[in-house]
């Protein structure tokens, strides 16, 4: 069974009075346990699609199904309660709050959560650990590389043991060194079973997922499975 | 009602960080909350100073003395009792020293005063003179102001009686007229024209009653009357009781004996008013209290606008931090869980300024009760007003509420995408 699923998804905004189509019948299914890159343009509709595949935006028509499921006719703050456990966001430009250490930007999520305050440290530095950050994790956010903080981030997505983690553009502020090491950490949760969906422009970074889908002016133009996947630890090249 | 899924405690948490990170804007944005409570602090503590050396001066009199003033009784602020100010004479002091009049009277006097130039050789003191005493009982005017002459005697009721040119000084008036040097008792002053002779002297007494007695001269009343002043009305008759539950009575008998010897039937008429010690206590409590108020209320603007600064201020912050609610709701932070953020932070921000203020307020007021204290009236004490730093942190948690709630509503609104596009 997939665990996200779309019906002839549309999405238009309404700006200053015209109507714009973001996204315009799409239809796609994503099991539990895959890799998957969305490509397109600028434009071309795919962080759209991301935010209503992670419930921060809602469709104008057909439907979406998380694990079967229709949720997102439900009120902001279960739709919040979702969020905060079923799904884990990597954005392209970190989002950490500077002042706060390394540990604390990764309990952020626990903060929001049902999980009792106890277990939220011994949780934080196992994600922290995971990143290999294990030494940074008394360190205010502000003083860490881009590299790190991005590794911090992932460690925040990963903390609350959710079913899919959404990485927007994840290496598009990084350099080569920096953007492997995510790459390669993003890999090895996927192969521990994680679904993961990466948002990128760039051919050479989605080719590290197993399957491909191609956006064009709000529409799926491709859907296609990898054949020769890059392995981060062969080098990334921007 | 949704749950809020975040703590109190880390709701507090997440507030004082966010405003550990904008440190010097968040000490300019309640510096209007700490200027508008110092100020309730300064007026109410200094207010409470005025209040209580005022009650003490009213005290200092003792709580048994009852006063008739001529004049009618003032109805508000603007009335000015100036007719029939020359209705209290000899004839209604007779009346009220028959005991069949005021059976429960221990000590009458009547009082008058005015300013007199005094010489001694080629020394000259304006001064007030005091006309007091009685002609039943010695050094009457002694104990009902509970002064006492340091050195010599007070006039007596012979003295009264014969009109005697004889003056007690304070102490002001001696240092003026005879300096250090000269030994005043026996030595004679010059007044109207008249030589009178010193037989006491006050020792340094300072405020008491609200008679400056330092700076005064103290005469019987009859040769106040005849000789300095000319004239026969007194401007006060001074009773005092022979016990607290006897003055209640007292006053009913010194209105009734009064308004016989005036012919007064209809007792809104009357030409005088008879006034405690507890009454007068009352009414200058209330008069302070009003000005207290008063000028409570004008910092209380100051406090409005300081609120109006952290809304202001909490605005810009919700917009800067636009990305930051973005984030927190992207990661299941609910609307309500935003609202609580964004309300503690302006409510941890006003109660710090409040905080600031009190401490502010009252260090001001005690360094000023301490220079009034020290140069102008040694009676002056200072008080913590506890109510108004209660009221004042109390303030500042509404003012962060009301003002903040609008901010923060607005950061609570925010769709998690458009906060997360935010530039």
């Amino acid at each position: 069974m997939s665990l996200l699923q779309t019906n002839h998804l549309s999405k238009t905004y309404l700006d200053n009075g015209v109507a714009t189509d973001a996204l315009k019948d799409v239809s796609l299914s994503i099991n539990a346990g895959e890799f998957v890159a969305i490509m397109g343009p600028s434009g071309s509709g795919k962080s759209t699609l991301l935010h209503i595949l992670g419930f921060l935006d809602r469709e104008s028509g057909g439907e979406y199904l998380f694990a079967g499921e229709k949720f997102s006719t439900l009120p902001d703050d279960e739709l919040a309660r979702i969020r905060n456990q079923k799904l884990g966001f990597v954005f392209q430009s970190f989002n950490l709050l500077p002042h706060f250490s390394v540990l604390e930007n990764v309990m952020l999520p626990l903060m929001y959560s049902e999980v009792p305050e106890s277990e939220w440290r011994k949780k934080a530095e196992k994600a922290i650990e995971q990143v290999l950050l294990t030494h940074r994790k008394d360190y205010p956010a502000i003083q860490l590389s881009g590299g790190e903080k991005q590794r911090v981030a992932i460690a925040r997505a990963l903390v609350t043991d959710p079913a899919v983690i959404f990485a927007d553009e994840p290496t598009g502020n990084l350099d080569s060194k920096s953007g492997q090491a995510i790459m390669e950490i993003l890999e090895k949760l996927n192969t521990a079973g994680r679904t993961i969906i990466l948002i990128t422009h760039e051919t050479y970074t989605a080719e590290h997922a197993g399957r491909i889908i191609r956006l064009l002016d709000g529409q799926v133009e491709s859907d296609t499975k990898v054949e020769n996947r890059r392995k981060a630890k062969e080098g990334f090249v921007k | 009602m949704t749950k809020i899924t975040m703590t109190f405690k880390n709701s507090l948490k997440t507030a004082l960080g966010g405003l550990h990170s904008n440190k010097s804007r968040s000490a300019l944005t309640i510096l209007g909350i700490v200027i508008g409570i110092t100020a309730i602090m300064l007026v109410l503590s200094l207010g409470m100073g005025a209040q209580n050396l005022i009650l003490s001066q009213v005290q200092g009199m003792g709580s048994k003395t009852i006063v008739a003033v001529p004049g009618r009784q003032p109805s508000g602020p603007s009335d000015f009792a100036n007719v029939f100010l020359d209705s209290l004479k000899e004839r209604d002091l007779r009346s009220l020293q028959s005991k069949a009049n005021v059976p429960n009277a221990e000590d009458i006097m009547p009082i008058m005063f005015g300013t007199v130039k005094l010489y001694y050789q080629n020394e000259t003191y304006q001064a007030t003179v005091l006309g007091g005493g009685n002609e039943e009982t010695n050094n009457v005017m002694g104990k009902i102001f509970d002064i006492y002459p340091e050195v010599g005697t007070f006039f007596t009721a012979a003295d009264v009686q014969s009109k005697a040119s004889v003056v007690v000084i304070g102490d002001k008036v001696r240092e003026h007229l005879f300096g250090a040097t000269i030994d005043p008792l026996g030595k004679k002053i010059r007044i109207k024209d008249k030589a009178f002779q010193v037989i006491g002297v006050l020792g340094k007494k300072g405020q008491v009653s609200f008679f400056n007695f330092d700076d005064m001269v103290l005469a019987p009343y009859t040769t106040v009357g005849q000789y300095l002043l000319g004239r026969k009305y007194f401007d006060r008759i001074i009773v005092s009781a022979s016990s607290e539950d006897k003055i209640r009575q007292s006053v009913e008998d010194i209105r009734m004996t009064l308004r016989m010897n005036h012919n007064i039937t209809d007792t809104t008429k009357d030409d005088f008013f008879v006034e405690t010690q507890a009454d007068l206590a009352a009414r200058l409590k209330t008069i302070t209290t009003a000005l207290t108020l008063f000028l409570s209320a004008v910092a209380g603007i100051s406090l409005f606008v300081g609120g109006v600064g952290i809304m202001n201020i909490m605005l810009v912050s919700v917009t800067e931090r636009t990305r930051e609610i973005g984030l927190r709701k992207a990661l299941g932070a609910t609307n309500r869980d935003i609202l609580m953020q964004f309300l503690l932070e302006s409510m941890l921000l006003t109660s710090l300024g409040g905080l600031v203020g009190i401490t502010l307020g009252s260090s001001l007021s005690f360094v000023i009760s301490f220079i009034i204290a020290k140069f102008a009236l040694a009676t002056w004490s200072f008080s913590f007003p506890y109510l108004g730093a209660a009221l004042g942190l109390g303030v500042s948690v509404i003012i962060g509420l009301v003002f903040g709630l609008y901010p923060a509503r607005k950061a609570s609104q925010k769709a998690p995408i458009e906060a997360l596009r935010y530039e």
